[in-house]
């Protein structure tokens, strides 16, 4: 393989884990963004995400057999369900501790995570489940570097989902109203802005795109297990943190950065893949030392 | 004593934060129409005041009447919807988005977007200079031009009764009589304005009538030209 190949293919997977991590980092930085909870629960919810897709498609397969269209169904669903469910945790675990001390929603945040892990965990007695899909493995093949259409799709989905969330966020008055929540919370009860409305709604939001990475991790990974939102969590963090915690593109870059960088990372000689992990959780130590306001987040002086 | 011309009407009001008694057996009335101040040194509670009768602090007795309907357990965004609006201590306005974007806030709860665009080209005219930098990050205006959006983005929602908290607050002398004068004339447009104010000459000047506040205690209350004369009110109360 020459250096263009390997170039070629290390962006290609870094893209796809990239539009991953953004999308589960989405999450993580609205919910800072409007209440300043580190929702450590969020990579609980890509995992359930999956699971619910899973059993859809398992469910409508019959129908559909395997194909995109039963994965874009399984996939719709499956965000409004997780969706659904990050809004009832809002209201039943943390709203009722947004006035006790930051430490306690934190340590509840800690306790929605595990009950989702250890739940999927008992329902699945702890194995891998095969996400079977009929996709096939052709794909884009330019000799030395191939990229499946899968792989293609996948990004191609995150991009729209993205896009959709942009322009939600930026041009729509609900978009504008959970902006301006992260800003000044009475301010926007002054304007008549059902608050406990809007942050249910960041929820889902949030949760509904960590249940759509999840769907798609599903079908790259061709399984599934009750442990895989607990790394994707720290690396969303990561990424969001890398972004500028409680910046939306800021999210979005970190995610694509994350995924580049660890994709480029394994090729540095003596670092080999393994040692991905170590990579990117030293860059988030390095991150928080030398500028820990991200590279698009604001300085804390500015929002007080 | 019934008058359908009461407004807004407190009772009896008393409001804690946490152990500390901010507001004590708090009564007055705005008439349809008026401009009231509220008046008073720095701690006396007319914040607190402002900021009970739009529920961000609640009332722990006591009772707030607006325009014939009970709001003391209302929430906030209800209450504005009503049509009662706060423009809070400090302005406040969404740093990090634009004027237009603030505005735009304004109206969140009105679904015609025609009337919205006539509601901003009115704030526009009002205010012109924030006409010429719609777009612009609004954590670039000056104090003044933060005011003048923060009341603007009030007007937003076509308000019966504007709360004013300080809105000279830091502000050139050429500037208070700038905003004194737009008071004026959102007054004469039809809005009923409750007025606090720590510059109590300039106060007295547009309202009709005035309480001063000590403590939390209203100690005094009268017609404006009566406060205004009484010097030794001026000198005791109003920090002079
Ligand atoms: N968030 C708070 N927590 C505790 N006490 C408060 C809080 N806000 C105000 N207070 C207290 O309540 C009292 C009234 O405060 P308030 O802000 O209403 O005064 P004010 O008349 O508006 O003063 P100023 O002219 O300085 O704005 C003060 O004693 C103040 O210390
Ligand atoms: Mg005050």
């Amino acid at each position: 393989m020459s250096t263009t190949d390997i170039i070629l293919q290390q962006l290609a997977n870094g893209l796809i884990m990239g539009s991953f991590y953004a999308m589960v980092a989405l999450g993580y930085t609205m919910v800072y963004g409007i209440i300043k909870l580190l929702n450590f629960a969020h990579g609980d919810l890509y995992m359930v995400g999956g699971f619910v897709g899973f059993l859809i498609l398992s469910a409508i397969s019959s129908l559909l057999g395997e194909s995109w269209t039963a994965i874009v169904c399984s996939m719709v669903l499956s965000m409004l369900a997780v969706g659904m469910l990050g809004v009832i945790i809002q209201r039943v675990a943390y709203r009722p501790m947004l006035t006790a001390p930051r430490l306690s929603i934190l340590i509840t945040a800690l306790a929605v995570s595990m009950i989702l892990s250890n739940g999927v965990m008992t329902i699945t007695d702890g194995e891998y489940m095969a996400f079977n899909t009929d996709l096939g493995f052709d794909g884009l093949d330019f000799g030395n570097v191939f990229i499946s259409y899968t792989q293609l799709a996948l990004v191609i989905s995150a991009s729209v989902l993205m896009v959709i969330l942009y322009l939600f966020v930026n041009k729509t008055l609900y978009g504008k109203a959970m902006r301006a929540i992260a800003i000044d919370q009475d301010a926007c009860k002054l304007m008549g802005i059902n608050v406990n409305k809007i942050i249910a709604l960041t929820f889902f939001i949030g949760s509904s795109l960590a249940a759509a990475a999840g769907v798609m991790a599903g079908v790259y990974y061709g399984s599934l297990h009750f442990s895989m939102g607990f790394v994707i969590g720290l690396k969303a963090f990561t990424a969001a943190v890398i972004g500028g915690i409680g910046s939306i593109p800021g999210a979005m870059l970190g995610g694509l950065l994350l995924g580049l960088l660890e994709a480029f990372g394994t090729q540095i000689p003596f670092i080999g893949s393994e040692w991905k992990d170590v990579f990117s959780f030293g860059l988030l130590i390095l991150l928080l030392i030398l500028k820990p306001t991200g590279i698009l987040g604001k300085t804390e002086i500015e929002r007080m | 004593m019934t008058n359908s011309n009461i407004i807004l009407e407190l009772q009896n009001v008393e409001t804690y934060y946490g152990k500390i008694h901010a507001l004590r057996n708090i009564s007055c009335t705005v008439n349809k129409g008026e401009i009231v101040t509220l008046l008073g040194a720095n701690g006396a509670g007319k914040s607190t005041t402002l900021r009970t009768i739009s529920a961000l602090n609640r009332a722990t007795a006591g009772k707030i009447t607006f325009m014939g309907e009970d709001i003391t357990s209302k929430q906030p965004h209800e209450i504005v919807n009503m049509g009662l609006i706060h423009v809070p201590e400090g302005r406040r306005i969404f740093k990090g988005m634009t004027i237009e974007e603030n505005l735009e806030l304004g109206s969140f709860t009105l679904r015609d977007d025609v009337e919205r665009k006539r509601r901003m080209d009115h704030v526009f005219e009002i205010f012109p200079v924030l006409h010429e930098r719609r777009s612009r990050d609004s954590a670039m205006l000056s104090g003044g031009e933060q005011q003048m959006l923060a009341m603007g983005r009030a007007m937003m929602t076509k308000p019966e009764l504007l709360l004013l908290d300080e809105p000279s607050m830091g502000l050139a002398p050429f500037l208070v009589k700038e905003i004194m004068r737009i008071i004026v004339r959102l007054n004469k447009e039809g809005v009923t304005i409750l007025l606090v104010e720590q510059n109590a000459r300039v106060a007295l000047q547009l309202a009709s009538h005035g309480y001063v506040l000590e403590t939390g205690k209203i100690v005094i209350k009268g017609d404006a030209e009566t406060l205004r004369q009484d010097e030794s009110i001026v000198k005791a109360y109003l920090g002079e």
